[in-house]
This record gives C-alpha cells, sequence and structure tokens, in this order.
C-alpha cells in the first residue's frame, strides 16, 4: 500500500479541488447586474432616463431579447438596477424604441401611483393608454406605482432594431414623476408580454434580472 | 421481571402522561394556534385541528414512553447475556394493532369528510363547488397574474382593482383564476387557499367576522417573482366597504372602460408562442 | 517487445473504455447534436431564433451526449461483438484492481460501491445548495443571490434529492447485498445494472449543466405551463429526471428478476431477508411508476420544442394533466425513497436488539401494502387546486389508510425492541433516530392528509417540514444506519468510533432543530420555495438556519470520519464485527469475486437471534438439498 505520507497529499490535493469546484459553483450563482444611482437634479430631486429596446444587441449576454437600459451620459448602460434617493420626487423619463405588444390584462393600461396620478407621451398628458399600444410597464407594484408605456406604431419608418438606439430614430417619450418614501429594495417588473418566442410572451426576458425586471433601490 | 409488570408501567405511565398532556395540548395549546378566528373558515380549521391534536396527542406518548421505556430497560448492561427472549410473534396484539389503527383511521377520514361538508373548509373546490353556504353572497373575483394579485367585482360594474376589501359578517365568494402560470391564492388569516389556475374557475369561500387587515400571499411556484406576490387586504364595515368600491369605481373608471366583459375565466392573446 | 508494451500500457488504460473516454464521447455527441439540432428547421418553428435558445439544438446535445457517453464507457462492446459474430467477453472488468470501478463492470460488489460513491457526490451537491437557500432566507429580503439564481438553487437542491436519492439506498446497498443474501454469484443483468448506475451519473451531470443555460425556475415539480415559459436550462431538468426514470426502470427490473429467480435452495419466501421484500416492493413502484414520468417529460419535451400543447389551457391542453401525471408518479416516488429506509432499519434493528425480527410476516405485509396503497392517493397534492372536488374525500381516505400499513412496520420494529438486549452501536443510534423522525413525519402527514386541515397547510413551510422529516428523517438516516452498517464488509475497513458517534449526536440534534421550527413558520403562513418573508418570521429563520449550517458541519464530520478511517488509519474489520446472523455476514472480507464457492443451500430465515423461548410447536420445514 502507498505511504500515509502521499496519501496525505492526495487529501489534500482532493480537499483543493473540491473547494476550487466550490467557489466555482457557488460564484456562478452570485452574479447580478451592477446598479446606476439616478443624477441628483436640486434639492429632493432626482432624474433617471430609461431606454427601451427591441434587442438588447452587443450591450447584453442574450443579443435578440428585449430589454430596458439605464442612460448614464450619453451612453446606454444595461442594468435595471437603480438607486434613487429617499423622500425625493424622482423624475423619470423614458425612451421607448421598442414597438406594440398589447397587455394579457388591460386593466394594467392606467396609470397608478404617479404624481397626479398621469404621465406625459410625447408632451401629452394621459392617465390611461389603450391597452393593445402597450409595449412595457414600467411597474412597483410594492410601491401601488404602474406606468403603462406606449410603444412605437408597428409602421413608423426608421425604426431601432436593437441598442444602441438614437434619439433620430422612431421612438416615444414618457415621462413621469414618483415620490419616494421609506428607504428599501423594491423590484419592480414589465406586465407586458413581451418576450418574443416565449410561452405567453413570458419567459425568457420577462424573467430575468437585466431585463424586464430589476430592483429599485430607494437609499 | 415479568412481562405484566412491564406492561402494566409502561400503562401507567402512558395513561399519567397523556392525562397531562392531552388536555394541555387542546385546551391551552390548539385554540390559539393559526389561522386564527377571524373567519368562520378559519375557526373551523382551528376546530378541525384541535380534534387532530387530541386524537394524536396520546398516540405520541404511547409511542415516546414505550420506545423510552424499552431502550432504558431493555438495554444490554455490563455482564448480561447477549442474546435476548426468542419470540416471534403474537397475533392477539397484531390483531388488536390492526383493528385499533384501523378504527383512528377511519374515524379521523369520516370526521374530515363530515368537516368538510360542514364547513366547506375554505379550500378551492373548482367550477362546481361541493359545499355551497346558503344565503347571498358577494362575488369577488381574484385575478392571478406573473406577478401581481388583482381584484374584479362583478355586482359593482365589474371594477377592477389591486386592492382586496371585503365587507364583515358578509358570506363572499371568491372566484380564483389566472392568466398565465398556476399561482395560488393564500390569505393565510383568513384560513382561504385557491390555486389560481388559467382558463379555470376555482371557487372558494369566506365569511369574515371580524375586522382587520390580512396577509396575502401566493403559494404556488410562479416564477421569477413568486417571492414578491405579496399583498395586504383589508375586512371593514358595510359602510366603508361602499365608501371604498364607489372610490375605486370612479378611480380605476377608464381601465374599467377596455375591459373584457366579466367571464369566469380569461384567455388573453398572445395565445401560444408571442412573436 | 514487453518493454514497449508495459510503456503504452498506462496511456492504453487512459484512453481504453471508461469514464475519460465516456465524457470525451459525450462532449464530441453533445456537440454533433447541437450542430444537428441547429439545422432542423420548420416553419412553425421560427420562434426559436427570437428566444436566442434553440431548445431542439440542446435537446439534439443531450441526447447525443448521453450516447456518447454510454458508448465511451464501453457499453456498446458487447452488442457489437454479437452482431459481428465474435465472441463476446461475458464478464466485463470484474478482477481489473481499481481501474474497474472507472468504467463498466458487472461485478455487483463493484456497481455497490460505485453507486454509493457517485450518489455520495451529488448528495453533497445537493446539501450545499440548501446552505446556500438557508444562507438566503437569513433576511426577510432577498441580499445574496438575485431572485431567479435563488428559484434554480432551490430547483436544483430539490431535483438532485428527489431525482439522484430515489436510488439512494437501493443503489448501492440493493446491488451490493442482494445478491449476497440470496446466495447469488451475481445480480440477473449485470450489464443492465451497470448502464442503470452510469447513466444516473449521466443524469447528475446534465442536471449541474443547467447553469450553463440558465437555470430553471420550476423547482422540482416542474408544473406547467410555467415549465413552458422557463429557459432552455429546464432542458437539463426534462433529461435530467427522464435519465433517472430510465435508470430506476432499469434497476428495478433488475432487482425484481434477481429476486425472483436467482434465490438459493431452500430461500423460500417466508425465509427471505426482510431487506430483500424491501427492495422487492420498491423496485415494484419504480418499474410501474417511473415510465409514467418519462412519458410526461416527453410531452412537455414536445411542448416547448416543437410547440404541442399538452399542458396549455389556452391552446386545448391543460395544467390540470401535467399535475395529475407528475403526482401519479410522484407519489409512488416518494414511497420509493422511503420503503427502503423502513425496510434497512427492519434489517438492521433485530441484530442489535440480539432477538427475531418480531412478526416477520406483518412487515412483510407492510411494506407491500404501503407500496400498493400509493398508487392511490396522488390527489391529495391538489387538494385546493379546483379539481374535482368530489373526489376530495376519497383521497382523504387513501391517504389515511396508508397509515395502516405504516403502522405494521412501526408496530414490529416496537416488539422487536421488546425484552431485547439493545447493543447502542451506531447503526443502531441511526435505527432509532430513524424511528422518531418518521414518527414525527408521519404523524404530521394527519394534518395534511385532512382535507380542511390542508388548506392552511398546503404549499407551506409546513409540508416542508413534512416531507424533510420523512425523507431526510427517514432516507437519509436509514441510508447512513446502511452505511455505518454495511460499509465495514463493502471496503473491509472499521469507522472510527467516536467520530462516527459525534456525527449521528450532531446531525440529529441539528436535523430537529432544523425542521420542527418549519412546522411554525409554516403554520404563520410561510410558503415553499420564496426568498422573502414577513418581518417578524426572521428570529425564527435564523434558529432554522443556523441550524441547517450544523446540520452541513455533521456531514463534513461524516466526510473527515470517511478520509481518517478509510484513507489515513485504515483499520481492518473483522468478518461479522456486529454477530450478525445474515447470509451476508457469514462471508469473508473482502467478498470474493464469485462471492460463494459453493451455492449455499438456506434451511432459516436470517433472524435466528435470542435464547429460544420455551419450546413452540416445531415448525415444518422443506426438505432441502442435502448438503
Amino acid at each position: 500500500m502507498k505511504s500515509l505520507t502521499s496519501r496525505v497529499i492526495g487529501i489534500v490535493i482532493a480537499v483543493a479541488i473540491v473547494a476550487v469546484a466550490i467557489t466555482f459553483y457557488v460564484s456562478g450563482f452570485l452574479r447580478s447586474p451592477t446598479p446606476i444611482a439616478a443624477g441628483q437634479i436640486g434639492p429632493g430631486q432626482a432624474q433617471l432616463t430609461l431606454g427601451t429596446t427591441p434587442a438588447v444587441g452587443k450591450l447584453g449576454g442574450n443579443p435578440t431579447w428585449v430589454s430596458f437600459l439605464v442612460r448614464e451620459g450619453d451612453q446606454w448602460k444595461h442594468t435595471t438596477n437603480f438607486d434613487v434617493p429617499a423622500h425625493s420626487l424622482v423624475k423619470v423619463t423614458v425612451d421607448q424604441y421598442d414597438g406594440q405588444s398589447g397587455l394579457r390584462n388591460p386593466f394594467l393600461s392606467q396609470v397608478q401611483g404617479t404624481v397626479g396620478g398621469v404621465m406625459t407621451v410625447d408632451g401629452q398628458t394621459m392617465d390611461a393608454i389603450n391597452p393593445q399600444e402597450a409595449s412595457h410597464t414600467f411597474a412597483v407594484p410594492q410601491l401601488g406605482i404602474l406606468v403603462p408605456l406606449p410603444g412605437v406604431a408597428d409602421d413608423a419608418p426608421n425604426q431601432c432594431a436593437e441598442m444602441p438606439c438614437t434619439l433620430d430614430q422612431a421612438h416615444k417619450t414618457i415621462t413621469f414623476t414618483i415620490r419616494t418614501g421609506e428607504k428599501g429594495r423594491y423590484r419592480w417588473q414589465c406586465f407586458v408580454p413581451c418576450a418574443a418566442g416565449f410561452n405567453d410572451g413570458f419567459g425568457g426576458p420577462m424573467q430575468t434580472i437585466g431585463y424586464m425586471d430589476g430592483f429599485v433601490h430607494v437609499v | 421481571m415479568p412481562e405484566s409488570s412491564h406492561l402494566r408501567r409502561i400503562l401507567v405511565l402512558w395513561l399519567v402522561l397523556s392525562a397531562v398532556a392531552t388536555p394541555v395540548v387542546v385546551l391551552v395549546l390548539a385554540p390559539g394556534l393559526p389561522p386564527g378566528n377571524d373567519t368562520a373558515e378559519a375557526s373551523a380549521q382551528v376546530t378541525d385541528n384541535t380534534v387532530l391534536l387530541g386524537i394524536v396527542t396520546p398516540i405520541a406518548v404511547l409511542i415516546f414512553v414505550y420506545f423510552a421505556y424499552a431502550l432504558i430497560v431493555f438495554r444490554r448492561r455490563e455482564g448480561e447475556p447477549e442474546e435476548g427472549t426468542a419470540v416471534r410473534e403474537h397475533r392477539g396484539i397484531q390483531m388488536t394493532w390492526l383493528i385499533v389503527t384501523s378504527v383512528i383511521v377511519l374515524f379521523l377520514a369520516g370526521y374530515g369528510t363530515v368537516r368538510l361538508f360542514a364547513s366547506g373548509s375554505g379550500g378551492g373546490q373548482g367550477a362546481d363547488p361541493l359545499v355551497k353556504p346558503s344565503g347571498d353572497k358577494l362575488q369577488v373575483q381574484v385575478i392571478a397574474q406573473q406577478w401581481e394579485f388583482t381584484y374584479r367585482y362583478p355586482s359593482f360594474g365589474g371594477v377592477e382593482t389591486p386592492h382586496l376589501v371585503l365587507p364583515v359578517d358578509q358570506e363572499v365568494e371568491l372566484h380564483v383564476t389566472s392568466l398565465d402560470a398556476i399561482h395560488s391564492f393564500w390569505a393565510h388569516d383568513l384560513g382561504v387557499k385557491a390555486d389560481a389556475n388559467p382558463g379555470v374557475d376555482n371557487v372558494a369561500y369566506v365569511k369574515p367576522t371580524k375586522t382587520q387587515t390580512f396577509d396575502i400571499r401566493c403559494a404556488e411556484l410562479c416564477g421569477l417573482w413568486h417571492g414578491y406576490m405579496f399583498d395586504t387586504g383589508q375586512i371593514v364595515s358595510d359602510a366603508s366597504f361602499e365608501a371604498w368600491i364607489q372610490q375605486q369605481q370612479s378611480q380605476f373608471a377608464p381601465a374599467t372602460k377596455v375591459l373584457p366583459p366579466y367571464n369566469t375565466h380569461y384567455n388573453p392573446a398572445p395565445r401560444r408562442r408571442a412573436g | 517487445m514487453n518493454a514497449e508494451q508495459s510503456a503504452r500500457s498506462p496511456l492504453r488504460r487512459l484512453l481504453g473504455f471508461n469514464v475519460l473516454t465516456g465524457i470525451l464521447l459525450g462532449i464530441v455527441g453533445f456537440y454533433f447534436g447541437w450542430w444537428l439540432g441547429h439545422r432542423i428547421h420548420a416553419p412553425s418553428l421560427d420562434y426559436l431564433g427570437d428566444t436566442g435558445q434553440n431548445d431542439i439544438a440542446l435537446m439534439c446535445g443531450y441526447l447525443f451526449f448521453v450516447v456518447g457517453f454510454v458508448i465511451g464507457l464501453g457499453f456498446a462492446k458487447y452488442p457489437l461483438a454479437r452482431m459481428t459474430g465474435r465472441e463476446p467477453s461475458h464478464h466485463e472488468n470484474e478482477e481489473g484492481g481499481v481501474g474497474r470501478y472507472f468504467g463498466v463492470c458487472t461485478d455487483h460488489k463493484v456497481v455497490g460501491i460505485q453507486y454509493l460513491i457517485g450518489i455520495g457526490v451529488f448528495f453533497f451537491i445537493g446539501g450545499l445548495n440548501a446552505m446556500l437557500i438557508r444562507a438566503e432566507l437569513l433576511r426577510p429580503s432577498p441580499q445574496l443571490f438575485g431572485s431567479g439564481n435563488y428559484l434554480t438553487i432551490v430547483g436544483l437542491h430539490g431535483a438532485m434529492m428527489m431525482g439522484i436519492m430515489t436510488s439512494g439506498i437501493l443503489g448501492p446497498f440493493a446491488n451490493y447485498f442482494v445478491p449476497l443474501m440470496i446466495g447469488a454469484r451475481r445480480m440477473a443483468f449485470p450489464r443492465i445494472e451497470a448502464l442503470s448506475f452510469w447513466l444516473l451519473m449521466a443524469a447528475g451531470l446534465i442536471l449541474v449543466s443547467t447553469i450553463s443555460f440558465g437555470g430553471f425556475p420550476t423547482g422540482w415539480t416542474g408544473y406547467g405551463p410555467l415549465n413552458d415559459q422557463a429557459n432552455w436550462g429546464y432542458d437539463s431538468f426534462i433529461f435530467f429526471f427522464a435519465l433517472v426514470g430510465i435508470s430506476m426502470t432499469l434497476l428495478g427490473v433488475n432487482l425484481i428478476a434477481t429476486i425472483v429467480t436467482m434465490r438459493a435452495p431452500g430461500l423460500t419466501w417466508a425465509r427471505l431477508p426482510i431487506f430483500c421484500w424491501g427492495a422487492l416492493s420498491t423496485s415494484g413502484l419504480m418499474v410501474l411508476a417511473a415510465p409514467v414520468l418519462i412519458a410526461v417529460l416527453s410531452m412537455v419535451a414536445f411542448d416547448r420544442a416543437v410547440q404541442t400543447s399538452f399542458f396549455l389551457s389556452s391552446s386545448g391542453g391543460s395544467p390540470y394533466l401535467f399535475e395529475n401525471l407528475f403526482w401519479f408518479f410522484g407519489h409512488p416516488e416518494v414511497y420509493v425513497l422511503a420503503l427502503p429506509g423502513m425496510a434497512i432499519i427492519l434489517e438492521i434493528l433485530p441484530v442489535f436488539a440480539r432477538k427475531p425480527l418480531w412478526g416477520y410476516r406483518l412487515a412483510v405485509a407492510g411494506l407491500l401494502g404501503v407500496s400498493l396503497l400509493s398508487f392511490f392517493v396522488w390527489q391529495h397534492h391538489l387538494f385546493v387546486s379546483g379539481i374535482n372536488s368530489a373526489l376530495r374525500p376519497f383521497y382523504m381516505l387513501s391517504t389515511e389508510v396508508i397509515s395502516v400499513p405504516t403502522g405494521f412496520i412501526f408496530l414490529c420494529g416496537m416488539a422487536t425492541l421488546w425484552r431485547a438486549r439493545v447493543r447502542f452501536t451506531v447503526p443502531m443510534l441511526f435505527c432509532l433516530a430513524w424511528f422518531f423522525n418518521f414518527f414525527i413525519g408521519g404523524i404530521s402527514g394527519v394534518f395534511l392528509s385532512d382535507t380542511p386541515s390542508d388548506v392552511s397547510t398546503h404549499g407551506s413551510f409546513f409540508v416542508m417540514a413534512h416531507f424533510h422529516y420523512t425523507i431526510m428523517g427517514g432516507l437519509v438516516f436509514a441510508f447512513f444506519a446502511a452505511i455505518y452498517y454495511w460499509v465495514p464488509k463493502m471496503l473491509g475497513l472499521r469507522f472510527n468510533e467516536a467520530l462516527s458517534k459525534i456525527h449521528f449526536w450532531l446531525m440529529f440534534i441539528a436535523f430537529n432543530s432544523t425542521f420542527a421550527p418549519l412546522f411554525a413558520l409554516g403554520l404563520m403562513g410561510m410558503p415553499r420555495r420564496v426568498s422573502t418573508y414577513a418581518d417578524n418570521l426572521q428570529p425564527l429563520n435564523i434558529w432554522v438556519s443556523v441550524s441547517a449550517f450544523v446540520l452541513g458541519t455533521s456531514m463534513l464530520i461524516f466526510l473527515a470520519n470517511v478520509v481518517y478511517s478509510m484513507v489515513i488509519v485504515r483499520k481492518p474489520a473483522e468478518a461479522n464485527p456486529w454477530g450478525s446472523k445474515s447470509l451476508e455476514w457469514q462471508l469473508p472480507t473482502p467478498v470474493p469475486v464469485h462471492n460463494f464457492d459453493r451455492t449455499p443451500v438456506i434451511d432459516e430465515d436470517p433472524y435466528d437471534y435470542g435464547v429460544p423461548p420455551p419450546a413452540p410447536k416445531p415448525t415444518e420445514r422443506p426438505a432441502s438439498a442435502p448438503g
């Protein structure tokens, strides 16, 4: 039989291999998009610019997937986790480049939980949209916030196919303001079945943080 | 020691401990257990659990007393012979055990069935409920979708709202359905749980007896935000309920206009793979 | 010539048919299938391009991975030899040293040890997932894992434990000991025996690979229509469970054939060791239930890949169909996990009580009764699902009736302790803990089977506590009882007594401290599979998590014990350290390759312990062959 020393060395090597394997396994689960902070635009006021795209292209790991993005400076950043200040007014602008999918539950076509219960679409104030025209929603159910985002018409010229999209391409600009309260971490999601190719339009990007879901971190 | 004195000791221990434990469990512990006494259904479940605990406690005491006794008394001590007594079976004990366990089991099943028919239990009973309470009922539709519950009140113009508010002392008929995956509507404090299946109307009854707030959670894994599919509902007085529902009707008037007509279930587009 | 041969031999050994070539050919097969799958086009499959996830390619990849893996292991050698008219070898690798553990081996003892180690690896990965789950639940809102990853971890833990552990006891111990107990030289189908093991390993590898494909958010039950929305990581789940199902079926067929046809002369049904009865009744469940699982998973695969709609109500299918088919398999499967545990307990108890097994016939009736009834209870998983509510009283009755045969097992165990001389060895401690845990698991089942009571507890942590008490408290404690009882025979080495006892006590206390509070959490309204919970439940959750970490530590102590006793100290074990009268312990240690030099003749059951009671009437024995 082999000597004790060689057996002990064997055990040490085996333990090291197992430890590396476990670290690799666990770290695989820990990935999560880095958050981006909303820009301060005054005392108790912040500004957040979001964008939606029919396909995230080279910016994301799944190029064909529909996605939300955040604009930082003049760059689109692929994350859906935002930090916003507590007890403040947060002005959110969404540049909507994606087309229309329609809501499964038309009830969700009415704006809820924003300041005044309204939003503006290309400058026009609205409290509800045609549910068939919905492209996405920005919804934080725990805070009672729901903003339906109308999509670009199917026959619009010069549509953006994938990120990075620019403002000279067909888009809708939606703005709304939310009043934040206590600190906390709240999930947000899209309610429109916009995940092309998945059953009920609700798989893939609709169930992946970093695409149609994320966290609003009130700090 | 002769066989009979072992048996007598176990019997005495069992009787004494059961006589102490059973009343403690049945009278002190069980009535305070969740889901509480805020609805007729929750109270019925507490009653059931109390009866079951009352049956189970002496059985548990018997098993634990027997094992403790046997392991202490029949352990092999230093210097004793190695081998036990080679008894292989005893027809009388086997028959008694078979009869006693069968009687307990049949009683449990019988009692459960009687209670199921008596109280309806608060569980989802499908589109054609087996047990229907009498009297007039307020219909409320629970619409589960990924990942939020919304509620529709067909007797108030089919208004839909993200909040569940119910009047007190009123029999409520919940119609639970889903628009996508399987969810489960669980109002823990009300003693109600009903799976929400797409294309299915699952009816559950509840009669709140106290004004209060209660937690709602999804109890069937439904995807990414399953853990976040929670909500708080309210039981309020009749007058507050009237005021609340009118406020909801005016607030959600724009959305109500575009809702499909009230139905027991919905099959919204896209029906299959979306494009 | 000689020198050249010996120089080539290590390389040839490495590239001969073994697990390494199996994996290599498996990977080649995977990429071939992947390539092939991407070339399958049809107008109705356009959506696959949108998703960026071609399910067909992945499924083909897995299919050809399994084909390559099996060929690389050398399973094609025998049929190819037969087809080309050459004389095939009937025994593969039976005397090849350590190398035979890494390939196809037709010696049932080698397969038993392969199973023990292979299952051990996946059991520890499953346990690691449990630790991750409890780490996440230390706080009421998610902190460690993105929520999607959390669901994948939950699913991996469940699938690993409910899938791989179906063979947790029968794989290692029935393969190893059933032939020894019945006086046979091998299993009835030695190649199928090896195949059932290697398919299980392929299944485990495929399940772990789900991490690379986005995981699956459905938990181990994989309910539709969520399963149709899931990422292609769910395809790994399909192939994993289908392979587990095939492996289970093969194992069951093999055990039934072996026990029915290969018993030694004189080993009548009434003398068959109770563990063999347990293996037989479990095998019956495996053979009848697992094909249903394979069928339902094929249907899901079609739903996902080629647009059928078995389970989609919007297109004429029904999610209820999935639930019913799944639990028609799933509930017998729970007994596939529990029955071998019961059998092992009853097998070990007489040895350390030094008494014959009390009520042998009743115990057999209990095992067979449980396995029969387990096919008639599945809808108790669907009490609140809204399906045919008129059937609820029947399923309440059938579920409660199953506790009658389970009660037989308890009676036999309890009466075996009556006037015994109990020796508290480590296997015995695990047996006694089994009774404690399984009793709590069983008695909590009374509340779940009662329909009105189930409304509150269904889908909550109460259910979780219940099935961990029956499966972990039942199966895993019995698994360790069997390890401490039989491994000295299998490996010829002794466990360190002190470390074994520390392992037992830490595991027993931490187990109860982990799972008992879950009953309370469930009653207080905590649903399963969530990464968020109400703030007032945090103290109890912290308690549970810390206990779970201690439970995990007890497993590390077991591993340390294995390394210390089996690798470092290597104290040889006696041939029959427990003084057992069972046939396998009468063989020398290590067991010779062909087990028995002469076919044994059995004229008694293996429980002839104890001082004979005052002469009963002489039992009639059938004439057995002399010698």
